[in-house]
């Protein structure tokens, strides 16, 4: 048995702020993928989810500052410098994001821009690669015919599928999806989600879906981590999530989207916001919006069990009953 | 029934847009086009009722809503309020109407000036319709607006500028600077799409707390488990028609029209294994400049038969279904 496909270690980010401060976007993140998984990384804006991501693709601004290790199969591919993350980065690792209008290169037709990909990657050349693009152009969905569209040409769904497209050009093992469906509409969202499914299904690939909506979540991955101000609060299967939370944040959030099977059940916000990153945090950060904070919440909990392959950072888990 | 008096009532309403031709086109003489962007929508809507217009981009949800407002001019239909008809009235004659229908956006982060302080973005609308008398009535006018959107104690809020709040903050701002006026009808279009998860219900809640104060809502929505949760009733809209409106259980619980079915059954559920089998209709919004023959849906829909594509269906109510719950489907109860 070798290691998971992908092991996040102790990711630490830190971005400079202009007036000399610092803000401490992720603090100290564990997370691994086996091949062939799906993993929701799930949380409020603000709470470094999409950070983690752009890390692990070494595609951070030169105003972060990152720490910990980044393993694929093995190799630390973010200490390495640019070189050792170049040989990787949509080799082995890609992303797509959420606004794909802005992922597409206005100028360019997609065809033209997934065989640039191809070609810069030294995957395929001149009809092989035109050849390849419509390919992965029918594999998205998108009729090989319209290579030749601008991508003004096409609706906000197809966008999106294009630059799944463009993602997968090299055949990676991991796909990161940053909130893929959260700009669509319902219809053309289920239909992302499908053709998601589809692709790790029929290629194998291991996903990894970054979104604040935990219900999209639900109908995708088998396995969820939640983040909170930085860091990892929950991580385990999401039906041990769903059904048996271990930390209050989990089951706020659940609770705070309205679902079809719940009518009459109160939906309920989660008051307050999160804590700025851009101070030290004493206790536990979600203390003051969580509904069962009590005395031991003023030492910061850590990440541990709670049931096999399921952990969580509150203090309620190991709480001794009175 | 309640015997109260339907507050407003559209009826028959249909927008188009047209579309310009260009030098050529109408050197050419071609023919003149134009979008349907609503097609024969009719609703009504009464105090203490908030009622979802639910639908993909593009079926004329908004549109429909910029009607109510006055803000488009529809082609042709009604659209009583309090027993008067505005599509008739002039900008003169509109600026009391008004007062009395406001409106919420969906991005907060845009329908705030960023140099207004909170006290003054909630201001505003009392200084434009010259209400609210003096200095310091209007100040407890605006206080109580902030109360009742429960951005409390109000003093917390008032000086504070839009960067400075949460984007839930934001939107109530945004609902607090349409209530200072005192509206019966709220138009709220996509009011929470913007914001976080977490933070969504809290303005929901404050939305359906308003609606049981009298306030009656025009919630635009494409979230079917939200219009569901927080709405009376819900109408969708598919290109320009309403195809199915009712109570929102009847309509969630027991649908009639094979795209309402297929909209339901595309919305995510909370539980991971309560996974549901997607209908997932091909291809997106249809185009409103060619529309189809028949019924509208038929290009897209699972359950077409011939006759659709000739029969345009209105709305009826089904064998099965409950009082005032009514689709527009040839094939009712029959599939």
């Amino acid at each position: 048995m070798t290691g998971p496909l992908l092991q996040v270690e102790d990711l630490h980010v830190w971005f400079d702020l202009e007036d000399r401060g610092e803000l401490h976007a992720v603090q100290g993140v564990n997370v691994s993928l086996e091949a062939g998984e799906r993993l929701g990384l799930v949380g409020e804006s603000g709470c470094g989810k999409t950070t983690t991501a752009l890390a692990i693709m070494g595609l951070l601004p030169s105003s972060a500052s990152v720490s910990g290790r980044v393993l694929l199969e093995g190799t630390d591919i973010l200490n390495g410098g640019d070189e050792a993350m170049r040989q990787h980065r949509w080799v082995d690792i890609a992303i797509v994001f959420q606004g794909a209008m802005n992922a597409l290169n206005p100028v360019q037709t997609v065809g033209q821009q997934i065989i640039e990909a191809l070609e810069l990657h030294n995957r395929a050349k001149g009809g092989t690669a035109r050849a390849r693009t419509g390919e992965l152009l029918e594999a998205v969905g998108i009729p090989a015919a319209r290579a030749g569209r601008y991508p003004h040409e096409l609706s906000g769904g197809m966008r999106q599928r294009a630059a799944i497209a463009m993602a997968l050009a090299c055949n990676p093992k991991v796909l990161i999806a940053d909130e893929p469906t959260t700009a669509l509409d319902v219809m053309v969202q289920a239909q992302i989600l499908e053709l998601l499914d589809g692709l790790c299904r029929d290629f194998g690939l291991a996903l990894v879906l970054v979104t604040h909506d935990l219900p999209v979540v639900a109908q995708l991955c088998n396995r969820c981590a939640v983040m909170y101000a930085g860091e990892i609060v929950e991580r385990g299967p999401l039906e041990a999530i769903y059904h048996s939370p271990g930390h209050p944040y989990s089951r706020m959030l659940f609770a705070a989207s309205p679902d079809l099977a719940g009518l009459d059940e109160p939906v309920l916000s989660i008051a307050g916001a999160p804590p700025r990153l851009d101070r030290a945090i004493e206790g536990c950060p979600f203390a003051p919006r969580c509904d069962s904070v009590f005395d031991a919440c003023v030492v910061r909990p850590r990440l541990e069990e709670v049931a096999a392959d399921h952990d969580a950072a509150c203090h309620l888990n190991s709480r001794v009953p009175a | 029934m309640s015997a109260e008096p339907t507050l407003l009532e559209v009826d028959d309403l249909v927008v188009r847009y047209p579309i310009h031709r260009g030098l050529v086109g109408s050197a050419t003489r071609q023919p003149r086009r134009s979008v349907h962007a609503v097609e024969g929508v009719s609703l009504s809507l009464q105090r203490r009722e908030m009622l979802a217009l639910v639908g993909e981009s593009g079926c004329g949800k908004t549109t429909t809503a910029q009607a109510v407002l006055r803000l488009v001019d529809p082609v042709s239909g009604s659209i009583r309020f309090d027993g008067r008809d505005l599509v008739p009235l002039g900008p003169r004659e509109l600026r009391p109407v008004r007062r009395r229908i406001q409106v919420v956006y969906q991005d907060p982060y845009e329908s705030l000036d960023p140099r207004f302080r909170v006290r003054a973005a909630v201001e505003e609308p009392l200084l434009i319709h010259r209400l609210g008398g003096s200095k310091s009535e209007r100040a407890a006018r605006v206080r109580d607006a902030l109360v009742r959107v429960e951005l409390s104690p109000p003093e917390l809020y008032l000086d504070r500028y839009p960067h400075e709040l949460s984007g839930g903050q934001r939107q109530r701002v945004a609902i607090a600077a349409a209530l200072v006026l005192e509206p019966e009808v709220l138009v709220a279009d996509e009011p929470v799409s913007m914001l976080d998860v977490s933070v969504r219900a809290g303005v929901l809640n404050v939305l359906d707390g308003l609606r049981e104060q009298g306030l009656a809502i025009l919630m635009i929505t494409h979230d079917l488990s939200t219009a569901a949760r927080f709405a009376q009733r819900i109408a969708v809209m598919y290109l320009g028609r309403i195809v199915e409106e009712g109570p929102a259980a009847a309509v969630v619980r027991n649908p009639q029209h094979p795209y309402t079915k297929a909209l339901l059954s595309v919305v995510p559920r909370r539980d991971p294994r309560d996974r549901q089998r997607p209908q997932i209709l091909v291809g997106e919004t249809p185009d409103a400049v060619a529309i189809p023959t028949g019924c509208r849906f038929h290009p897209r829909c699972p359950v077409a038969v011939e006759q659709c594509s000739v029969e345009d269906p209105r709305l009826a109510r089904p064998t099965s279904a409950e009082e005032g719950h009514r689709a527009a489907c040839i094939l009712l109860g029959q599939y």
